[in-house]
């Protein structure tokens, strides 16, 4: 079957067998910025956001997003154009192997989206299903504590 | 130097060179990559590259001991697109050992690429390769086995018992006694330790059994293999040690090594288990028979149930002393558990004494012994903490029961009898991995201000002995102490080449292979402070067997101290070769053997490099001590590489050293137990910890914090399930808990760190010393609340409910 989905603002359409799921799809489309890891919807490792919200793609039928627009780590922002919170991940030695990154900051950008000044707990309920195996969490929570504050700082000017 | 947060403090003692870039918490140099997630580990690589690749899948064993009686692949081979299926039967059967450490090989060559028999429920039986993961799939349910099941040994405790199922009956090369299942067996003595029991005031003597547990990377096993144009084959593979994969791939598979290259490109995560072996001969040989790109990407089922574990160990601890509680005698027998094969079996036993017991080195009649027996369970291997992680949990726990048998503060007794600066103890020298050790004096140690200071931040003296009580809720404080090492003492080798390029940049390639830990920043940290340059001066490639030169690999807390020792030497020899060249540029004589002369890590720490006195590096210029001048770096390079006297300003040098300096730490925990329901919970945890100079502050505490959460969840919540035939019952990331976001504690890092005379720039090693502390720790903590000493690991609801209830009734 063809399915159309805005990736990244761009329209793709994409021929997928009806139990294909969207990580699969993604990634076989070249969207590799997406990363498999339980394919159970248990790690988080694979979240992208689905009109905005962030979702497990291993557990999402591609189906299911025909005609909905998702977007990857990489329509957040790329290695030249960083967004705030993937600058902050840096700058906070939040990223050891990196695996778990793109999810994580995946779920930050919803979180921040919806509510600009989180609490720490609000953030580590938000990101709750992002496993990291690496960092022990504190400083992902701090980086994104970090980018909330300068992109409100940003909103002010 | 002092920095300070909320959970990060970062004191310091002793004194130090000024530095520019090493000590500063610069970004990672692959950061903005990884968080763009751009395709740079394993699978992503192939699928871009290889879309066309064949995906293979492996056939597991369903039964834990037994024979293969027929094997008929028929009907999976006429499943169209599959392209080959491998069993014992069309394989090379070269016997090896899965654990990738150095030559000669301490693991007993137990293992080969399929064998007639199973030996434990996921072990290969069969590898289809096909045109997609969902054909493999299919072909794996086609392929027809019948097994001669057998009596297996699911328990470690029976494996030495007469009449036992034997594990291996071929009796592997290397195996200790595979007659009776031990895999290894070690046993050294300092002294005359049942004398010293039996003389000592108050002795203590105690049981503990740790678990299975696993690592759990983010990215699972996954290798692929190509052949390049000239015919070579080229192996991707997310491992830690690209060169022992090349090694022992070379020698399963009969390939020359001029034929054979192994590429590590970014890591998802290790901690131990991808210093194995475990699918890079499949993908290589799939290659080979089908010459065809293969690739095989473990799920995370296989994992668990195939992959590496954590040794479970029964430890037995005793203890004698006087009555000030001054120790005399430490005796400890260990029977580890490598299940089906016996990978680290030996070096992982022996950690679990060597390094634990130096720590307390007033002891002066000492015995370590033990026995590393076969199951037919889950394999056990290379797992960060590597056996000290146990013994700690065992002895640990035992001076705190030491402690409240004597009547004294657990912190009193550990600081009378602990390791010391300008101290040794005899048993670095008794016992190394595997064989004899060497000798060591403890040059740098904080220890005394990280007990002082991790108690006064977890509340130590308010704390203690109170059970503060709110319902049926009672909160307690423990701690524990530790060190490790940093890598092994002249066995670990690692080397470094630096070339200078026109522009004054130079481009650094080595061997250390970074899985995730960030050592291609702070080698590169290291580089530019000896070079005089900014961080985007030096480009890094590590670890492609082919373009990088050796490395043992990412394990024993090496890479800091060892490569990093590799990579300060080879910095210095470059920058003496373009001294050597401005020199010539200034007219200025410089003698030929300071130069050439090898360059000493020490030097500069204790001692001043003597070529120094000449010429300085100073922001991509080369300052003359002696007439002020200056000459640019970039210079030189166009002046040697084009114009007078032509030559490649380049080096490769390499590092081993008589040194394993240890990491120390003190970690300290409140808990509140839930008398109703026996829930530990974890209200704050402090890691004390001294590294020496730590090269990235950021990245040190990223390090500890990723050891302790993995820590905690070991203690308290990371355990193997296993059903009646030693089969895991629980191998998800659902079912097999570890530690979430919310799940973490508020935890406090405090380095007080020390200049270490021997290390790179003052450094020791911080990998894996942070996982060591919660399970005494917490345990201990739980004694501090209810009274209550458990004796295994983990402290789930369950057992410490149960252990409530024995103790009330």
């Amino acid at each position: 079957m063809t399915i159309s989905i805005m990736v990244n603002t761009v329209e793709r359409s994409f021929d997928v067998q009806p139990d294909e799921v969207l990580l699969d799809v993604l990634r076989r489309e070249g969207y590799l910025e997406v990363k498999g890891s339980c394919h159970s919807g248990d790690c988080g490792a694979c979240t992208v956001l689905l009109d905005g919200r962030p979702v497990a793609s291993c557990l999402i039928l591609s189906a299911k997003a025909d005609g909905h627009a998702v977007t990857t780590v990489r329509g957040i922002g790329d290695q030249a154009h960083p967004h705030i919170i993937q600058e902050s991940f840096v700058k906070n030695g939040a990223v050891q192997c990196g695996y778990c990154v793109p999810g994580a900051i995946t779920s930050a950008k919803a979180l921040l989206d919806e509510n600009p000044d989180p609490t720490e707990e609000e953030i580590r309920l938000a990101m709750d299903s992002n496993y990291c195996r690496c960092t022990g969490y504190e400083q992902q929570v701090e980086a994104v504590l970090d980018a909330a504050a300068q992109l409100r700082k940003g909103d002010k000017k | 130097m002092s920095i300070e947060r909320k959970g990060f403090r970062h004191l310091t003692e002793g004194s130090y060179p000024a530095t520019r870039v090493v000590g500063k918490s610069v970004d990672k140099v692959d950061g903005y990559a990884l968080v763009s997630g751009a395709p740079m580990y394993t699978d992503d690589i192939a699928a871009r590259d290889f879309p066309n690749r064949l995906h293979g899948r492996i056939l597991t064993s369903p039964i834990a001991n037994g024979a293969i009686d027929s094997i008929d692949t028929s009907a999976a081979e006429a499943l169209p697109g599959v392209r080959l299926i491998l069993t014992w039967k069309n394989t090379p059967r070269t016997f090896y050992t899965t654990a990738g450490q150095g030559w000669p090989e301490p693991s007993p060559y137990d293992n080969q690429m399929f064998t007639e028999r199973v030996r434990f429920v996921g072990d290969r039986v069969a590898a289809v390769f096909a045109d997609s993961k969902d054909i493999a799939e299919q072909a794996l349910r086609l392929v027809k086995v019948s097994f001669k099941e057998e009596p297996a040994v699911l328990d470690a405790d029976d494996a030495m018992k007469p009449g036992a199922p034997i594990v291996h009956p071929e009796d592997p090369k290397g195996a200790y006694d595979s007659a009776h299942n031990i895999a290894a067996h070690v046993d050294i003595n300092v002294g005359d330790v049942d004398k010293a029991l039996a003389e000592s005031e108050v002795t203590i003597s105690e049981t503990f059994q740790t678990h299975y547990a696993q690592h759990t990377p983010m990215e699972t096993h996954t290798a692929f293999a190509y052949t390049d144009d000239m015919g070579k084959i080229v192996i991707v593979s997310s491992t830690q040690v690209p060169w022992h994969a090349r090694r022992i791939v070379s020698r399963v598979l009969d390939i020359p090594m001029s034929k054979l290259r192994v590429v590590k490109p970014r890591i998802g995560g290790g901690y131990g288990t991808k210093q194995e072996i475990l699918i890079d001969d499949l993908v290589a040989y799939g290659t080979i028979k089908t010459g065809l790109p293969c690739e095989i990407e473990l799920t995370r089922k296989e994992e668990f149930v195939s992959a590496r574990t954590r040794h479970p160990m029964k430890i037995d601890m005793s203890i004698g002393c006087d009555k000030q509680g001054h120790f005399r005698a430490l005796k400890m027998y260990v029977l580890s558990n490598t299940g089906a094969y016996g990978s680290h079996s030996l070096t992982v036993m022996s950690n679990t004494g060597s390094k634990t017991l130096p720590l307390y080195n007033k002891a002066t009649d000492v015995r370590f012994f033990g026995d590393a027996v076969y199951t037919n369970l889950p394999v056990s291997g290379a797992y960060r903490g590597y056996g000290a992680t146990q013994g700690y949990a065992a002895l640990e726990c035992t001076i705190d029961d030491l402690a409240a048998k004597l009547g004294m503060d657990p912190i009193e007794l550990r600081k009378k009898n602990m390791i010391r600066v300008g101290e040794g103890s005899p048993i670095f020298e008794a016992l190394g991995e595997g064989r004899q050790g060497v000798a060591q004096t403890i040059k740098s140690s904080s220890l005394p201000t990280l007990l002082d200071l991790g108690a006064e931040a977890i509340g130590w003296q308010e704390k203690r002995g109170k059970r503060t009580r709110n319902g049926h809720k009672v909160r307690g404080v423990g701690m524990s102490m530790h060190m490790q090492g940093s890598g092994i003492p002249l066995i670990d080798m690692a080397s470094a080449s630096i070339k200078l390029n026109e522009d004054g940049s130079y481009f650094l390639t080595m061997g250390a292979t970074d899985i995730g830990t960030g050592s291609d920043t702070i080698l590169s940290q290291m580089a530019a402070e000896v070079l005089g340059v900014t961080m985007d001066k030096i480009s890094a490639l590590s670890s492609d067997t082919d373009l990088t030169p050796f490395d043992v690999g990412a394990y024993a807390s090496s890479t800091t101290f060892v490569s990093g020792g590799a990579v300060v030497k080879a910095a210095k020899a470059v920058r003496n070769q373009v001294f050597a060249v401005a020199a010539e540029m200034l007219h200025e004589d410089l003698d030929a053997n300071l130069v050439t002369a090898e360059p000493k890590v020490e030097w500069d720490n204790t001692q001043a490099d003597p070529i120094l006195s000449f010429y300085r590096m100073e922001d991509g210029n080369v300052v003359s001590v002696r007439s002020g001048k200056k000459v640019s770096v970039s210079d030189i390079a166009y002046r040697a590489y084009y114009e007078v006297n032509q030559r490649q300003i380049a080096t490769t040098q390499s590092f081993v050293s008589p040194y394993s300096p240890p990491p120390f730490a003190a970690h300290f925990v409140e808990i509140e137990v839930d008398e109703l329901t026996g829930k530990v919970e974890v209200l704050k945890y402090v890691a004390a910890v001294d590294c020496g100079v730590p090269i990235n502050p950021d990245l040190v505490r990223g390090q500890i914090m990723g050891a302790v959460a993995n820590g905690i969840g070991f203690a308290l919540t990371e355990e193997y399930h296993f059903g009646s035939h030693g089969n895991m019952t629980n191998s998800s990331l659902f079912d097999y808990k570890i530690l979430s976001r919310r799940d973490m504690p508020p935890t406090e890092v405090i380095l007080v760190d020390t200049y270490e005379p021997t290390g790179p720039w003052g450094a020791k090693s911080v990998a894996e010393i942070g996982i060591n502390g919660a399970i005494p720790a917490i345990g201990n903590a739980i004694f501090d609340a209810t009274g209550i000493r458990l004796h295994r690991t983990p402290y789930t609801p369950e057992r410490v409910l149960a252990a409530l209830r024995s103790k009330s009734a």
